[in-house]
């Protein structure tokens, strides 16, 4: 129980509650303390010290963050002397560090500038020595570049205590500390799980996606090349976030027309991948139901949990489900279907994808996703590196006129569209696994127990009579919770979704960065965003991915029966595991 | 773990053997520093594979072990030559010219001082007095003390040691 006590801010006496923070108690009283180290889903460094307060009768200033408030404490948070602390810290900070913001990638939303404008930082006294790092380019997803490094740790705490991958760490020590990897690897010999969430909540630009618009800029201008694109739920749910647009207004139409603007000549939806997904998954859960198969089954569309899995969980390979992923069916459709359809050689096509996620670049180059020894998707872009093209080629987003997709790959069902959200793809297999086996559709169709941003999520679906047991979980960390105790009871579950990213794609590594007023991984604009997917799915006529049109006609045209030869050739692929070997440790909260 | 070689191997089974003591112990991380001293007694440096085991064995992932790994100077992150060179850089020494000694070391050898020269023959390190000063500028070399140096003598020296190798 939280007692009720008096502190006093800035000498006005103010009612909270104990057990918490100076920073949390001021938070909730409206002072927002400058902060940079800290983030609330992430367990408290106290590294940076630039949220010092001053509390009468202690010989030093305290971090905020870290020093719990006592009844009768006396904070002061804007004294003069306190002021010029917090400004020297922060222009220590910015000593170490490169300085070159008007060439950064993260000009513009980077933490540490905010920080040293609000903080009135106009002079550099402390100009000395800095440290000096070649950049990670080796892997092609997640970048590292420590030289902007700030060392506030959080891309280390997001790795071990959100996504338990444990890939980075702080090396050596004093002026030469750095956050690294294990045997200072480059990231593509990793444990990486690409996931890109050490991007989204590096203050600075020490992690960033591998950037792809210079080779996308300079393709959209080769006429020998048929240029086509894909872009997921997730993309339209937060792209006008990077526009000044509210989180959770979809920009599905924009964005259509925003790719056209920059030469793409034919426009698809990667729902319409997600609807193959849904049919074969769905086919194949019945299958394995059916002929006793390896069960629970697991799904396989997160790319970064395919790369988790390989490398800390080869145990369960055999229970990933062997559908590729929406952009890669697309993709693959793209090269072989629509390339027949429209009469030309698919090596002619530039196949690009428009993701929210880092991982879908390492994806795309993997060889067992490979087409008639082509690439699927040639060109992977982030929602952030799309925001940034536009920008770029001055297209005025905000005031564009909304475009539709291109046929055929453009009508998809609802059910393609909540992929993006935690919980979507098992509420889209469901609708469609339960008309496939009862033979009646289901109408009961929002699975309310798999929604919302509870880590792990579980649900019964009764298929006439038999219960197929569900469950559900987002982040990596919560995949790991899951799969322990599946190992231990195996039957628990049929079937389970993991989305690598917390609240799924639409928290992916790929999504704009937080503006003004949001914090990297703010569950409040996860929550809209899911609800923007929600959204469109509640106003498609279709919400099933079987009843999609366009689905029966490409099957009868050109695939044939889900799972049959030609939907498994070109639809699915093995995954096998992965040097280094990932170890999660006993206890996930030990760092 | 392919790559290792028949005494690498002999090596790794007497890691192995030690680490049977910390099997599902608990808090079994507490006790990395004690466990990285005997990799490092075992293998002379702290060879990736070794690591590698440790971290299976005791569930340690390889990022934290790397962390506190490079976090102190006792630990060799890197296999030493078979050859340690210790120029001597204490005061008479100085006075003397290692600093010329041990620049022409670093270019005979391609290393920087705490690396090993890309042959893996020779490791180069710094020491302060070794009590030799009546034979400074000096430098030792496997425990062999060579004294009143120059940069020539000392190129000649290390090719003497190169060519017991040939």
């Amino acid at each position: 129980m939280a007692k009720t006590i008096t502190i006093y801010v800035d000498n006005k006496p103010y009612k909270v509650e104990d057990n918490q923070t100076i920073m949390q108690a001021l938070d909730k009283i409206g002072y927002h303390i400058p902060r940079l180290c800290y983030h609330p889903k992430l367990s408290i460094e106290g590294a940076c010290r630039v949220c010092i307060v001053e509390v009468e009768g202690m010989r030093n200033y305290v971090a905020s963050c870290a020093y719990p408030v006592y009844d009768g404490m006396k904070i002061h948070t804007n004294t003069p002397q306190l002021r010029r602390a917090r400004r020297d810290i922060v222009e220590l900070i910015v000593d170490n560090h490169p300085m070159d913001c008007h060439t950064c990638d993260r000009n513009g939303t980077c933490e540490l500038q905010r920080l040293t404008y609000s903080m009135g930082i106009k002079q550099r006294h402390f100009v000395g020595e800095r440290k000096r790092y070649e950049k990670d380019v080796s892997f092609v997803s997640v970048i590292r570049d420590p030289e902007k490094c700030i060392l506030c740790g959080r891309c280390v705490r997001v790795c071990s205590e959100i996504q338990g991958v444990f890939n980075l760490t702080y090396a050596y020590r004093g002026f030469k500390t750095v956050v690294t990897t294990a045997f200072d690897m480059p990231m593509a010999e990793s444990v990486c799980s690409a996931c890109g969430q050490c991007v989204n909540v590096c203050p600075t630009a020490a992690f960033l996606e591998k950037n792809n618009t210079q080779e996308l800029f300079e393709k959209l201008r080769d006429p020998s090349l048929i240029k086509v694109v894909q872009f997921a739920p997730s993309v339209r749910a937060a792209i006008g976030e990077a526009f000044g647009f509210p989180a959770g207004v979809s920009k599905e139409k924009e964005t259509v027309a925003a790719l056209r603007k920059l030469g793409f000549d034919y426009v698809f939806d990667t729902q319409v991948g997600a609807d193959f997904t849904i049919m074969e998954e769905a086919s194949e859960l019945l299958y394995r139901l059916k002929n006793k198969g390896k069960l629970p089954m697991l799904t396989s569309c997160s790319a970064a949990w395919m790369k988790f899995v390989e490398q800390f969980f080869p145990d369960f390979l055999d229970n990933i489900s062997t559908c590729k992923s929406p952009m890669s069916m697309l993709g693959a459709l793209i090269k072989t279907y629509f390339a027949q359809k429209i009469k030309v050689d698919p090596k002619k096509i530039l196949s690009v994808a428009v993701m929210c996620c880092t991982a879908k670049k390492y994806e795309a180059a993997r060889p067992e996703l490979m087409v008639e020894g082509m690439r699927a998707v040639d060109i992977v872009i982030t929602t952030r590196e799309l925001a940034w093209m536009i920008k770029s080629a001055g297209i005025d987003f905000i005031n564009i006129e909304p475009e539709e997709f291109d046929q055929p790959l453009g009508i998809s069902s609802g059910g393609g569209a909540i992929f993006g959200a935690t919980g979507g793809v098992m509420e889209s297999a469901i609708r469609t696994a339960y008309e496939l086996y009862t033979g009646e559709p289901l109408l009961d169709i929002e699975i309310q127990p798999i929604r919302g941003m509870k880590g792990i999520k579980e649900g019964v679906v009764d298929l006439n009579g038999e219960k197929i047991k569900v469950a559900v979980a987002h982040g990596l960390g919560n995949a790991i919770k899951l799969l322990e105790f599946v190992r231990k009871e195996p039957k628990s579950y049929h079937f389970i979704e993991i989305m690598g990213c917390p609240g799924g794609c639409i928290g992916g590594g790929g999504q704009p960065y937080a503006g003004y007023n949001s914090i990297p991984l703010d569950e409040e604009i996860l929550k809209k965003r899911a609800e923007a997917l929600y959204d469109i799915d509640r106003k498609k006529s279709i919400r099933a991915a079987h009843n999609n049109p366009i689905l029966r006609r490409i099957y009868k045209e050109f695939l044939g029966e889900p799972l049959g030869e030609k939907a498994y050739k070109l639809l699915h692929t093995h995954y096998k595991p992965k040097y280094p070997k990932g170890i999660i440790p006993k206890e996930l909260t030990f760092r | 773990m392919e790559n290792l070689d028949s005494v690498d191997l002999e090596k790794m089974k007497i890691l192995k053997d030690y680490l049977k003591n910390f099997k599902d112990k608990p808090r079994v991380e507490s006790n990395l520093i004690t466990i990285l001293h005997k990799v490092q007694d075992i293998f002379g440096y702290l060879d990736r594979s070794a690591l590698e085991e440790v971290a299976e064995t005791i569930q340690v992932p390889t990022s934290h072990i790397w962390g506190v790994a490079t976090f102190y100077h006792y630990f060799k992150l890197k296999k030493p030559g078979k050859h340690i060179i210790s120029v001597c850089l204490g005061t008479a020494c100085y006075i003397k010219g290692a600093d010329e000694i041990i620049a022409k070391l670093k270019e005979e050898l391609k290393t920087d001082v705490g690396g090993v020269s890309p042959d893996g023959l020779f490791s180069l390190e710094e020491a302060r007095c070794l009590g030799a000063c009546s034979l400074a500028p000096v430098v030792m070399i496997d425990g062999k003390v060579y004294g009143n140096l120059t940069p020539q003598s000392v190129t000649q020296i290390i090719k003497e040691y190169k060519s017991k190798h040939k």
